[in-house]
């Protein structure tokens, strides 16, 4: 991999950075059964990794979440239940600018 | 190499009295420096320039200990200042002041000349407090070594329009004073 | 093509304005502030297209340059003092980013105590960031470093920062005649800025990232090869600069009278002058003294340096600067640069002119009247001052004040006037 004059990189490289390798050993289930789209969940999200639009939509992104569990928390109709990690964490990466392409650099 | 000592209080104009001198000479092919050396950051203190006359270029910056020529634009300095100290033998003081040597109590062998800057600069300027280009007129009569002319081109650049006029009118006025007062 | 006679600060800032940055932006400070304040009145008058942006602090001020040198323009900054120290982390982080941001240092002393007037242990105290350190003898000088530092700090074997270090009062209070080169020879000497990389809304990136420990350490080594590079970037700008200006542009270094010196005098800066003098009077006395000047602090010309040096039995180091605690900066890098040679000569360092204390020709016969091997001998140290605290034995054979003597009135000072 090449490291830029002044470590310079390609913007957007957070995306690529899969931080929800980084989550503990739960993860929220959205139940879908009571959900009311107060949008609460997203709002309380310190990843802003929580999406919905509309009743019994909302879903968290498992390549990003951190399983805090602020988003049970603070469902007023407990429609989110923290649940044991299943498995299959993504895989982390830091990225740097290489004129032609990304190379990748696992930080796992 | 000529060493010239101005002795004033900030606020009077020993920079600009130092570089019209220095600017004066390198005019008439001399080469010049001119600088000053402050004490405290406010009006009214004490403080010096400094101007090194050469042929060749001047490469000693350090403050001037052994002045050929010493001017004061304040003559209360003489009070707390050996404004003389160092001064070549032969050389020349000009001195910013309405009255005589002796009323100042001035006692040196030096040639030293005193001159009603002031007084020349409040009538022309209106400013009693801008007496150094007066002074520097009183200066090149005293000791020849630049010209009236020299001097008025360059404060008529430095001040242009009414004001450099003015200020080289005082020059003259001031000049033939001391060229009146004799060697 | 005339010499004029200029303010030392007006000429920078002539020189400046000559190189068409696009944005200036700084901070007051005794005694810089006429630089900008000249490039701001030239802005003002429309003489200069730049964009002149006030800032709070000088950390705001170097911290916008940075910004504005990101964006891939040509920018300018000037400081004293504490407003280097003040700049210091950003200068560190512009350095990293391999921005070429052009700075002038007016060299002044640091706090505490405060003082105004001159000496380098501002710049001395940054020799680590990586930003390039430039020496200036005399106006002229002070001037030809800022087309030399645009075109070293902007060539892409290097992408530094350059900092141009001039004698605060001595120079840039001074006034003395200086050559502003035409508009038209300077386009020549210096291209328009071409820059590596820069944040543009249209082609987005991320300058001065995160580096973990596999990636910082490499990171700090293009960095100090960028320095290395800057010495062969400097020599071959300093000789583009001779041609194209027709004056003498000791980038790295220059040698006075050192061909058969036994003695040499080496320093940065106004004090090289007093040095030249006094090489001159001795030479006349059958002496063998020369004088070498270092204008290249940062990279620090270690072969040059050498081969400057390697003739003569005694090295003296005058500096305006300390590193408390061990010795001058300078001479330690001198030191390092005679050591593990063949007959090295001896190199004795001497701290003199802080805070504005006048270097005379007494000054550096004192030093060269040493016959040990020193450090950091400090020169003109007051005898007739006690300090507090200090035995005699400490005192580096000068006597004390007596305990309980006094003077009994103010004595008329000479000559000088002083605060």
């Amino acid at each position: 991999m090449k490291l830029t004059i002044g470590a310079v990189g390609l913007p957007g490289t957070s995306r690529q950075n899969k931080t929800g390798s980084w989550r503990i050993n739960q993860r929220p289930n959205f139940l879908h059964i009571r959900c009311t789209a107060c949008d609460l969940c997203a709002l309380a999200c310190p990843d802003g990794c929580i999406y919905g639009n509309g009743r019994n939509t909302y879903y968290s992104d498992y390549e990003y979440c951190k399983g805090c569990g602020n988003c049970a928390a603070v469902c007023p109709v407990d429609d989110i239940e923290m649940e044991p990690e299943k498995g299959g964490l993504p895989q982390g990466v830091f990225v740097f600018y290489d004129e032609n392409e990304f190379r990748h650099m696992s930080t796992a | 190499m000529k060493e010239v000592r101005i002795h004033a209080r900030a606020g009077q104009g020993a920079i600009t009295t130092a570089m019209l001198l220095a600017s004066a000479a390198f005019e008439e092919g001399k080469e010049a420096l001119a600088f000053p050396t402050f004490g405290a950051e406010r009006m009214g203190a004490p403080m010096n320039a400094f101007v090194r006359l050469a042929r060749e270029p001047i490469r000693d910056r350090s403050q001037v200990k052994e002045p050929d020529y010493v001017i004061v634009l304040d003559p209360t300095l003489i009070r707390g200042f050996d404004v003389f100290a160092g001064l070549k033998e032969g050389g020349v003081g000009v001195i910013n002041s309405p009255v005589s040597l002796e009323e100042l109590g001035v006692k040196t062998k030096a040639r030293v000349i005193t001159v009603p800057a002031g007084k020349i600069a409040e009538e022309v300027l209106g400013r009693a407090d801008r007496a150094n280009t007066a002074l520097l007129g009183a200066f090149a009569a005293a000791t020849g070594e630049v010209s009236l002319q020299a001097l008025i081109r360059v404060v008529e650049a430095r001040f242009p329009g009414a004001v450099g006029q003015k200020n080289a009118r005082a020059m003259g006025l001031a000049y033939n004073f001391a060229k009146g007062k004799g060697k | 093509m005339a010499r004029r006679m200029l303010e030392g600060s007006q000429g920078v800032a002539q020189a400046v304005a000559l190189c068409h940055p696009a944005v200036i932006c700084a901070y007051p400070i005794t005694p810089q502030t006429h630089i900008v304040a000249e490039l701001a009145d030239m802005v003002a008058s429309g003489e200069l297209k730049a964009e002149y942006v006030n800032a709070e602090s000088e950390h705001s001020a170097a911290s916008i340059v940075l910004g504005a040198s990101a964006t891939g323009v040509r920018t300018f900054t000037s400081t004293s003092s504490q407003g280097l120290l003040l700049m210091g982390e950003v200068l560190f982080n512009i350095a990293g980013m391999r921005l070429p941001v052009v700075l002038t240092c007016v060299n002044r002393a640091v706090s505490a105590p405060l003082n105004i007037w001159n000496d380098q242990q501002d710049s001395l105290s940054l020799r680590d960031s990586g930003v390039i350190q430039l020496y200036a003898e005399n106006n002229q000088e002070a001037a030809d470093l800022i087309y030399l530092a645009y075109r070293v700090a902007e060539d892409h074997r290097v992408l530094l920062p350059a900092m141009v270090c001039l004698d605060g009062y001595i120079l840039s209070h001074a006034w003395e005649a200086v050559e502003i080169p035409t508009p038209k020879e300077v386009d020549a000497f210096l291209p328009p800025y071409s820059p590596l990389y820069k944040l543009d809304p249209e082609a987005p990136l991320t300058l001065g990232m995160y580096a973990n420990p596999e990636l910082y350490t490499e990171a700090r080594y293009m960095l100090q090869r960028a320095m290395e590079e800057a010495i062969t970037a400097i020599q071959e700008t300093s000789h583009s600069f001779e041609l194209i200006f027709s004056r003498p542009m000791p980038g790295i270094l220059e040698e006075y009278r050192t061909e058969d010196a036994t003695t040499v005098l080496l320093g940065m800066g106004s004090l090289v002058s007093v040095a030249k003098e006094v090489a001159d009077e001795l030479r006349g006395q059958g002496e063998k003294v020369g004088v070498v000047k270092l204008v290249s602090y940062r990279p620090f010309p270690k072969e040059m340096v050498w081969e400057a040096l390697k003739g003569a039995s005694d090295v003296l180091v005058l500096e305006k600067g300390i590193s408390l605690g061990s010795a001058g900066p300078l001479l330690l890098d001198v030191r390092s640069a005679c050591h593990h040679r063949p007959h090295q000569p001896r190199v004795s360092g001497f701290v003199c002119g802080l805070g504005g204390r006048d270097v005379t020709r007494q000054t550096i016969k004192a030093a060269l009247a040493e016959k040990e091997l020193v450090d950091a001998r400090f020169l003109d140290l007051k005898a007739d001052l006690e300090l507090e605290g200090m035995g005699q034995a400490s005192r580096d054979k000068q006597p004390a004040l007596a305990r309980g003597a006094r003077r009994k009135r103010a004595p008329r000072k000479e000559g000088i006037n002083s605060a």
